[in-house]
């Protein structure tokens, strides 16, 4: 017993580093039966995966389980990847599972993959072609199966929210190798006709293969193309296909797209009330705001007391008149005044007065004043004035000055 | 296309713009009386029209021609 003698990890480690430089083992796709399947609260997901002849120990952490697009059930087959290696502390080697899908669909995963690549590449995915809904469309046409539970969940949710639209059901297979064409054509049809002011096309719930023809290269195309805007509605909430990407837009469920379709009843009654009430308020300041200005104007004085106004009016009317009446008199005493002072003058210069003065006026007979003596011969009779009297007198002899 | 559609569409665009001409302030009193009973109006009788509406469903078939033609949808049992 000569040997090395190892402990349990040094072992344990050894077989670890074995497995880890395999390539095999880092990177392995599996087969197998789901069993024992356990979700810890930590969102770890704990499971067997199982054939006719052996078992494997598998774990799937929750960063990795959060992007499955199934939900792994006891019995379910599957095609589980990722890396095989030791957990030391049991000794026991495992699967760390790193993706898993359903056994099966691995190829239309493929498929579905390379067809979004390649039509994102195309651009029919550009968030820039992606039409606005209309507010309140008149008409919605619907492309699925008449005979599922979708149409009538979509038709039960469009009448209780906004009954005001009408619905066009364009019945269509939605499963099947008919199905994609059928629904291409119908919604091109529906453009060509103009039967809608909005699309709904999509189906209930079901497995990847019932969902496919939504991830029809035509179908794609024909939303694309699609003048009338288009809701995708395929299927349950983690469903995502190609006409959820083309669409201008993804509705979970086909409930959920009766839902964004339309404006909810409640809600309008809601804003009806809202604009009544603005409209009630608008006009309340309105009307505040002119009753305020109304009451300026009422304590104006002339409002308010028109006849002390006409009083004040009458008074300053009064005022004026007075001053008119103090000018004029003014004007006349001016003029009085002028008067007698021109009459005084005219008295200083009457004759009369210098008669006072012992001058005498000497006059012909025919009343013309003496200012010659060539007016007079002797023996003519004259007047001669004085202040208080005349005298009648004959010119005896006359003498000119030399 | 559907005529109870229009009128509430038509009616909903004529209140926005009443309700933002009354906000503004900026109308003569008069005529705000007038928008405020338009308003109402319209107001009461897109009630009117959601609580009265009955949605129809048709079913899209397709004429010998290629043209659609409406056709009765059974939708409540």
């Amino acid at each position: 017993m000569a040997q090395n003698v190892l402990s349990i990890t040094q072992l344990n480690e050894y077989i670890r580093g074995k497995m880890d430089a395999d390539p095999l083992l880092t990177q392995v796709a599996v087969r197998g039966e789901i069993s024992n399947y356990k979700c810890y609260p930590s969102g770890h997901h704990y499971f067997t995966l199982k054939d006719e002849g052996g078992a494997l120990k598998c774990v799937m952490f929750k960063g990795n389980a959060l992007r499955l697009r199934f939900r792994p059930e006891n019995g379910m087959k599957v095609i589980a990847m990722g890396r095989v290696t030791v957990f030391p502390r049991d000794g026991a080697y495992q699967l760390y599972c790193t993706a898993m899908a359903m056994d099966g669909v691995g190829d239309l995963y493929a498929a579905f993959e390379e067809l979004k690549k390649k039509l994102a590449a195309q651009g029919l995915f550009d968030p820039a072609h992606k039409k606005p809904l209309p507010q309140y469309p008149g008409t919605i046409g619907i492309i699925t199966s008449s005979a599922g539970a979708a149409v009538h969940d979509m038709l039960r949710i469009l009448r209780k929210r906004y009954p005001l639209t009408r619905v066009r059901l364009l019945p269509v297979r939605v499963q099947g190798a008919e199905a994609p064409g059928e629904i291409a054509a119908a919604i091109g049809y529906a453009n060509h006709f103009h039967l809608a002011d909005l699309l709904i096309v999509g189906r209930g719930g079901g497995s990847m293969e019932d969902l496919w023809a939504f991830n029809d290269e035509r179908v794609a195309w024909a939303i694309y193309r699609s003048e009338i805007p288009v809701i995708s509605a395929v299927g349950h909430e983690p469903d995502v296909t190609i006409s959820d990407y083309v669409a201008d837009l993804r509705a979970a469920t086909p409930s959920n797209a009766a839902e964004l379709a339309v404006p909810d009843r409640e809600a309008l009654v809601q804003t009806l009330d809202g604009m009544a009430s603005a409209m009630a308020v608008a006009l309340q300041r309105q009307l505040k705001g002119a009753r305020q200005h109304l009451n300026v104007l009422a304590q104006s004085q002339a409002l308010r007391s028109p006849t002390g106004y006409l009083e004040q009016r009458q008074k300053s009317l009064e005022l004026l008149k007075n001053r008119l009446i103090s000018l004029e008199n003014q004007h006349i005493s001016r003029k009085n005044q002028a008067y007698i002072a021109a009459v005084s003058k005219l008295d200083a210069m009457s004759p009369l007065k210098v008669l006072t003065r012992g001058y005498a006026m000497a006059q012909t007979g025919d009343g013309h004043v003496l200012r010659s003596v060539t007016q007079v011969e002797p023996g003519e009779r004259i007047t001669v004035s004085l202040s208080d009297g005349r005298l009648s007198a004959t010119v005896m002899e006359k003498e000119a000055k030399q | 296309m559907n005529q109870p559609n229009q009128t509430f569409e038509g009616a909903m665009a004529r209140l926005e713009q009443i309700v933002r001409a009354m906000e503004r302030g900026d109308v003569a009193l008069e005529e705000s009386l007038k928008l405020f009973q338009e308003g109402t109006e319209l107001v009461r009788s897109c009630q009117k029209l959601l609580d009265e509406a009955q949605m129809q469903v048709n079913q899209i078939m397709t004429a010998p021609d290629g043209s659609p033609v409406e056709g009765a949808f059974q939708d409540e049992p």
